[in-house]
Order: structure tokens, then C-alpha cells, then sequence
């Protein structure tokens, strides 16, 4: 009973410690805990082919850009032409994971603005999103052809970080 | 010269605040009424001179005294009259002295109303007020001056935050703070009641009315931000899981749960211990939402400039106050009496699980929020959750709760008969099931899991209006309703309304991106959306491109838009959404960014259906607050002799039972 009584104070005793430890750091730099380690395993439909099974294992072998997206978000469509380009000089493999969408907008966007993706996931409850720890989009993971993550970008990808993240990053893998 | 008077006011506001918090607790421990009596002036006093500094502060914004750093960084010579008022609290140290006025403010309307309550215990009270006023006070002082000059003085300021020129904005921050500190009242009590050693259920009562009120504030506070977000942010949506939004909202949520116990606790005298724990919850929630904004921990799009050393000010004092207020109920709670068992079935019973449920949500918030921190704290890397998560949980906690809130007002305390409630609330469930079933005819695309959701709103509405009839049948005439019972309905019936709103919106809305340019159309939802033109529209202080859109209906002209995209002169680009409102829909079009050279825009299109219904819904629960906060019977306190018991082992006898 008495003891009892002192839950609330160690609850908020680990609360107060960890709001400690935030102090003074940038959150902005949002490295994924992924990192080094085997991207979550997942198995999901394709946005253009809901008969079509996506799994982590299928993408194995080949290392590819995890680019999360959403017709709905603005800063998808700010980086979607570099994408484009990106696509279009064919160095990149990229996967799209339609994330928080319908097929049927998720479409209609691509329609318009262009489809990039070597394939897409359709992430149609948001569990996988949960599982890569993704705040929101566009989020990217560099994933090597052995499925671990190698690198993770929060907010549009620049020329910069393709040029000088992701192709280093890629260079001592297969394409 | 005037700043620096404010500032003085600033100092000796905080030496009246020490004087309020230390005098009268000695006072109540050596029974010296001379020193009890000390509290009140103290607390006039404390305010006279934060209201002077606020004066001061808001004088200099209107004569525009750009040689105060504060003044010059929030405000320049182009801003409208009657942005200067609100252009105040526009940054973070502003915001914080009207939170500091705010709390004297309550401490005022405390001191002066509490005439009849027991010296010794109100002499705590005020004391434990004092204390969390000391925080404050010599927060603004020592971090975050707002009477700092800027020397030398500048020709012309630098302009308000453009997100903060609005009046959802203006009026949002001082609702929010009226709930926050509001819950510092039920707090104080809280650690008075500990110091003592008993709860008492005519305090208990006599705290009720003001959670209420500062559940209320914060209800449309949150509101008002909520709607702000979604016509001035242009993010189309009216609830994020920003951690900002997070933090308002536990503190909402373990009010909630505390209005419930504080009903418990003063019509059964039980739950006692377990409504302290959550009124010293309530307020650190409030506090802690406070250091999540202010210290830069977590990123958002409300957080002020962050601030490693207010964040540290902020972490000391929440140990101080939660830490303290937490010990101290870890040594006193094992005294207080413990509860009578709860037959299975009972309105205690359902109010028991009404706060498991409402406080296991918060904790779900608390967890997502923190989850960041947490991760980094124990070298997972940087993570955080996103709202895929809050939607899952919340879902899962909220809807048993929805389906049980017209159980409550019609069980009958300390036992009733579960088929019995049920058998009164039988017309109410088919009614609703019936509504439900003619909105899925009307509207064949929602989906199940909506028409279910859809449900369980018109019957929390039919439940609740059930419970009203049966009153007004069976009652006693005068004794039929009390403000009490009216309130809680209204508030009830917003709970039905809002679940409506909600579930409609999120799976009925319509979301378009499309490139437009001058005369193209595009059909949403059945209507026809025109772009005329793209002309240039210039503010005081920006410039924008306007669009002029028209919407049809089969031809037939609805109305005229002229969404912008402003430029500040600092520099921001705003999205100033247009909306078409509507009881029944929302038509939304926000200017994205200028596609190519050619004219063409890309243009975001939404379709929002009730999405209305949501802050109708907020607006009913914040006035089920406020109604049920003047119920007369919470104010009746009996005169009680100033017998000092302690730590008495039984409550006083029950009340008479009622409803």
C-alpha cells in the first residue's frame, strides 16, 4: 500500500529524466535507429497491381532508395521532379511507399506528375510506415542490397544528398 | 523610463509572490491567523503589479517603442492598431507574462471568492499558488525579460509572425493559458488537502465549478487552435499530433478524467486519493506542456526559439512543483480513507473505467510525444511516431468510451441493474441505429467502420437525450434539471456531435492537387471549381497573388473565392486558405506555388464534409463546462467550525444521494 503510493513519483522521476536528456540537443537531426541494421521486414500489395505482393525479401539483391510519399503532401511534390531526374539518368533504383494514401489519389498524382518508382507499396494502414519510425513525408532510406538501412533522409532529398550521400553511399554496392 | 518601471513591477511582483508563498504556510502551521491572513493582499498586490508590467508592455507595442528588443523583434511600424494588443503574447516572452497575469488573475478571483472556505486550508492553498507564481515570475525575470532595450533604438521592428496575425490566433494562446493555469487552482487544493492530511468533500465541491471553467478554457482553446491550423496553416486537416497539440491535449484529457472523479469523490467520498493524483496530474501536464514548447526538445511548428537554459528552468521547477506535490502524496495518500468497494454495476464503477480509459489515452500521448526523447535517451538513435500511431490508439481507447457515456448519467450510484439501464436506453440505440442506417442509404460510399462511427455518435446524442427525459418525467417539478445535469448533457451531446464530425470528415473528404491556370475547371464532389484569374492583392504588410476561383453546382454559380499566397515583409510566405463554409461541407482551396512561367498554379482542392461538426462539437462541450460550472448547490459551502482533525479515517457520512 505504501509502496503503492510511490508509483507516481517514480513515473514521473523517469519522465523528468528523460526530458534531461533532450536538453540542449538539435531535434531536427533525426537519424533513423535503423541505421546499419536490417530494414523492417514487411509484405504489402503494390499500388498499380493490388494483386501484386511487395516483401522485403523481394527487394533483396539490389539496393534501392525507400522514398515514403503521399499525393497529399506539399513537400512530396517539391521533390518529386528531382526524382524524376533521378530516375531518368536510371543510376538510382527507386521504391515509392505510398504512405497515409488512397490508390485511388496516390494514381491520380503520379498520373500527373510523374512515376519514378520502380515499384511502389501500398501502405494501406500505415504499419510499415510505423515500422521504418517515419514522422512524416517525404522520408527516404538508402536500403542495400543485403536489406539493411544504410541512411536516412527527413524532408525533400536535394541534389546534394543524392550527388554526395546516396551515390557514395551506393558506389561499393551492385547496382 | 517605462520599461524599466515594468520591470520593477516584474521584481516586486515576484517579492509579493515569495512573501504569498512562504507567510501563510507558516502562518497555517503554528495557527497564527495573523499570518494566514497574509495571503490574500499578498495576492491582490502580486496582481496590481503584473497588470501594471502588462500595461506597460502593451503601451509600448501600441506607441511602437521599437528601443525595447522585445517590441522591435514582434511588431514594426506597418502592423495594423489592433494587432499591437495581441502582438503581446506573439513570442515567447510576451506569452509568458500574460500566462503570469493570467495565473494572479486566477489567484484574484480565488482569494476573493474563497471567503467561506476554511481559513487554514485556504492559507495553503494560496501558498501552493504562490509557489508556482514564484516560477513563473522569476522565469520572466531571470530568462526571459521582456522589457529588455535594444540599444540603440531601432527605426522600425522586424514584424509579427505572420502565423500570429490572425484572430483564431489572437484569441487561442489566452483560452489555452485560462485552462492551463485553471487547473492550478484544483492543484493548489490538491496539495493543501495533503498538507492537511484529509479531503474534505466540501472543498472537493467547492473545487468543482473551476475545473469545469478551466476545462472549458482549454476545451476551445484547443478548438481555436485546431481551427486555426486547419484555415491558416493550409494543411487542409484539423488535427495533427503535433507535440504541441499533444501537449494542450493531455492536460485536457486528465481534466476530463478529473471533472469525472472530483464527482465521485464529492457525491460518494471515494476515489479521494486517486482525484488528488490526477489534479496534481492535470497541472504538471500543463507545466510539462509548457517546457515541451518552450525548451526546444521536440520539434513542431508552434515551438518557440529554443532555449537550452529556459528548458533547464523549466525542468527544475516541474520537479519542484510535480516532485514536490507527488512526495508529498506518496507519504499522506496510504492515510487517506480508503474506498468503500464499488459494487460491480455502478455509476462509480463506469466512471472508474471512464478514467481508466481517458488517463490510458493521455499516457498513449504521453508516450507517442516522448517517444523521441525516449529513444535517443536509451541510444535507439532519433525516432519519433507519427500519426498513423495516435490514430490506432486512439481508436482503440476512444471508442468503448463513446459507446458507455449514455450508461453513466442513468446508473444509479453505489449499484444498479445493468439490463435495467439498458432497457431505458433501448428507443435510444434503435433510434440511432436507424439514423445510422439512413445516412449509409444517403451516403452509399461511407464506409462500414464510418457508419459504425456514425452510430456510436447519435447515440451518445439519443442516450443523452434519453437520460433528459427521463428526467423531466420522473423528477420532482423544480428539482428537474439542475444546471449540473445540463451541462453534463450538452457536454455529452458535443462528445456525439464531434465523434460525427470526425468520422464523416476523415473518410469522406475529397483532396486534390491540380495545376490550374486561368479558366481551367476541375470537378470535386460533384462541383465544378473555375480558376478566373491570378491577380496581385497587397496588404499593409505584404504582398500576395490572389486567385478568384468560382464554384458551381450543375451550372449554378455557389459562390466566389479569392484563396492568397502572401509574402511578409520578414520575409515568410503565408498560404491564406479560402473556405466556403457550410453546416453540411467545407469547400477549401489553398494556393500552392506558381507551376513554370506560364501562369499555371498548382492548387489544392478539398472537399471537407462536417467537418464543422467538429468544433461545433468542442463549442458544445466548452459551454457543457461552463453551464455545469454554475450549478448553485457546488457553491453552497457549509460554515464549518475549524475543527482540526487529523487524518481522520472516515469520510463524513454520505450525502444525500442525487439523480
Amino acid at each position: 500500500m505504501l509502496l503503492r503510493a510511490f508509483i507516481p513519483l517514480g513515473v514521473f522521476a523517469a519522465i523528468g529524466l528523460v526530458l534531461w536528456s533532450g536538453i540542449g540537443k538539435n531535434p531536427q537531426l533525426l537519424p533513423s535507429a535503423l541505421l546499419g541494421k536490417p530494414a523492417p521486414a514487411f509484405a504489402a500489395k503494390a499500388l498499380h497491381a493490388p494483386e501484386t505482393e511487395i516483401t522485403s525479401a523481394s527487394l533483396l539483391g539490389k539496393p534501392y532508395l525507400l522514398n515514403v510519399f503521399g499525393s497529399w503532401c506539399v513537400s512530396c511534390r517539391v521533390e518529386h521532379p528531382l526524382l524524376m531526374e533521378v530516375e531518368r539518368r536510371g543510376e538510382i533504383t527507386l521504391v515509392g511507399l505510398n504512405w497515409n494514401d488512397t490508390r485511388e489519389d496516390a494514381t491520380r498524382w503520379l498520373a500527373q506528375f510523374g512515376d519514378p518508382y520502380s515499384q511502389i507499396i501500398f501502405d494501406a494502414d500505415g504499419r510499415i510506415a510505423i515500422d521504418f519510425g517515419v514522422t512524416g513525408a517525404p522520408e527516404s532510406f538508402v536500403i542495400s542490397a543485403e536489406g539493411r538501412v544504410l541512411h536516412k533522409f527527413v524532408g525533400p532529398l536535394t541534389e546534394d544528398d543524392i550527388e554526395n550521400k546516396v551515390k557514395p553511399l551506393l558506389a561499393g554496392q551492385a547496382l | 523610463m517605462m520599461p524599466e518601471l515594468g520591470q520593477i513591477a516584474l521584481i516586486l511582483a515576484l517579492l509579493l509572490a515569495i512573501v504569498q508563498a512562504t507567510v501563510p504556510l507558516i502562518g497555517a502551521h503554528w495557527r497564527q491567523p495573523a499570518l494566514m491572513a497574509v495571503a490574500r493582499p499578498a495576492a491582490y498586490g502580486q496582481f496590481v503589479f503584473v497588470l501594471f508590467a502588462y500595461g506597460i508592455l502593451t503601451e509600448a507595442f501600441v506607441a511602437q517603442d521599437f528601443s525595447i528588443a522585445y517590441v522591435a523583434q514582434n511588431s514594426n511600424l506597418a502592423l495594423p492598431w489592433h494587432y499591437r494588443f495581441s502582438a503581446v503574447w506573439g513570442a515567447h516572452e510576451g506569452s509568458l507574462l500574460l500566462w503570469v497575469l493570467i495565473l494572479s488573475g486566477w489567484t484574484v478571483a480565488l482569494a476573493a471568492l474563497s471567503s467561506r472556505l476554511p481559513e487554514r486550508f485556504m492559507a495553503r492553498a494560496l501558498a501552493v499558488l504562490g509557489i508556482i507564481s514564484i516560477g513563473f515570475l522569476a522565469f520572466t525575470v531571470l530568462t526571459s525579460n521582456p522589457f529588455e532595450r535594444h540599444v540603440p533604438p531601432l527605426a522600425d521592428g522586424n514584424d509579427l509572425n505572420p502565423l500570429l496575425q490572425d484572430f483564431g490566433l489572437i484569441v487561442h494562446p489566452p483560452m489555452l493559458y485560462m485552462g492551463y493555469v485553471g487547473f492550478a487552482v484544483a492543484f493548489a487544493f490538491a496539495v493543501a488537502a495533503l498538507i492537511e492530511g484529509r479531503v474534505d468533500r466540501q472543498w472537493v465541491r467547492w473545487s468543482r465549478p473551476w475545473t469545469n471553467v478551466a476545462w472549458a478554457f482549454l476545451t476551445i482553446g484547443i478548438a481555436l487552435g485546431s481551427w486555426w491550423a486547419y484555415y491558416e496553416l493550409g494543411w487542409g486537416g484539423w488535427w495533427f499530433w503535433d507535440p504541441v497539440e499533444n501537449a494542450s491535449f493531455m492536460p485536457w484529457l486528465v481534466g476530463a478524467a478529473l471533472i469525472h472523479s472530483q464527482a465521485v469523490t464529492e457525491k460518494r467520498g471515494t476515489f479521494a486519493a486517486w482525484t488528488l493524483l490526477l489534479a496534481i496530474c492535470a497541472f504538471s501536464l500543463s507545466l510539462l506542456g509548457t517546457f515541451l514548447v518552450r525548451s526546444g526538445v521536440l520539434t513542431s511548428v508552434h515551438a518557440f526559439a529554443s532555449d537550452p537554459t529556459r528548458g533547464i528552468f523549466i525542468l527544475v521547477f516541474l520537479v519542484i512543483v510535480t516532485g514536490g506535490a507527488l512526495t508529498l502524496y506518496a507519504i499522506r495518500a496510504p492515510k487517506l480513507a480508503a474506498a468503500p468497494p464499488v459494487s460491480l454495476y455502478s455509476r462509480e464503477s463506469l466512471l472508474l473505467l471512464n478514467n481508466i480509459l481517458l488517463v490510458t489515452a493521455c499516457a498513449m500521448v504521453l508516450i507517442g510525444t516522448l517517444y523521441p526523447l525516449v529513444a535517443e535517451a536509451l541510444g535507439w538513435g532519433k525516432i519519433s511516431v507519427g500519426p498513423p500511431y495516435f490514430g490506432l490508439m486512439f481508436f482503440v481507447l476512444m471508442a468503448p468510451l463513446v459507446w458507455l457515456i449514455p450508461f453513466g448519467p442513468l446508473t444509479r450510484w453505489k449499484g444498479d441493474s445493468l439490463p435495467a439501464v439498458f432497457l431505458s436506453l433501448r428507443t435510444a440505440l434503435a433510434l440511432a441505429a436507424l439514423a445510422a442506417a439512413l445516412v449509409w442509404i444517403v451516403e452509399r460510399e461511407l464506409p462500414l467502420k464510418a457508419v459504425i462511427g456514425v452510430c456510436a455518435g447519435i447515440w451518445v446524442i439519443f442516450g443523452t437525450l434519453a437520460f433528459l427525459l427521463r428526467r423531466m418525467r420522473n423528477a420532482a417539478p423544480g428539482r428537474m434539471l439542475t444546471a449540473e445535469m445540463v451541462g453534463m448533457s450538452l457536454a455529452h451531446i458535443g462528445v456525439g456531435i464531434f465523434v460525427v464530425g470526425v468520422v464523416v470528415t476523415e473518410s469522406l473528404n475529397v483532396e486534390r492537387d491540380v495545376r490550374m491556370q486561368a479558366g481551367d475547371m476541375v470537378e470535386v464532389a460533384g462541383y465544378q471549381v473555375t480558376l478566373r484569374e491570378v491577380v496581385r492583392q497587397d496588404g499593409p504588410n505584404f504582398i500576395a497573388d490572389e486567385g478568384v476561383f468560382e464554384i458551381r453546382q450543375d451550372g449554378e454559380l455557389m459562390s466566389t473565392q479569392h484563396p492568397q499566397k502572401r509574402r511578409y515583409l520578414r520575409g515568410q510566405v503565408m498560404t491564406e486558405a479560402a473556405l466556403d463554409a457550410g453546416f453540411f461541407a467545407d469547400f477549401y482551396i489553398a494556393m500552392g506555388e506558381p507551376i513554370g512561367t506560364g501562369g499555371a498554379w498548382a492548387i489544392r482542392l478539398y472537399y471537407k464534409p462536417m467537418i464543422r461538426w467538429v468544433w461545433l462539437g468542442a463549442l458544445l462541450m466548452m459551454a457543457g463546462g461552463l453551464v455545469s460550472a454554475t450549478e448553485r448547490r457546488l457553491r453552497q459551502t457549509i460554515v464549518e467550525r475549524e475543527v482540526v482533525q487529523s487524518a481522520p479515517e472516515q469520510m463524513p457520512d454520505a450525502l444525500p444521494e442525487r439523480a
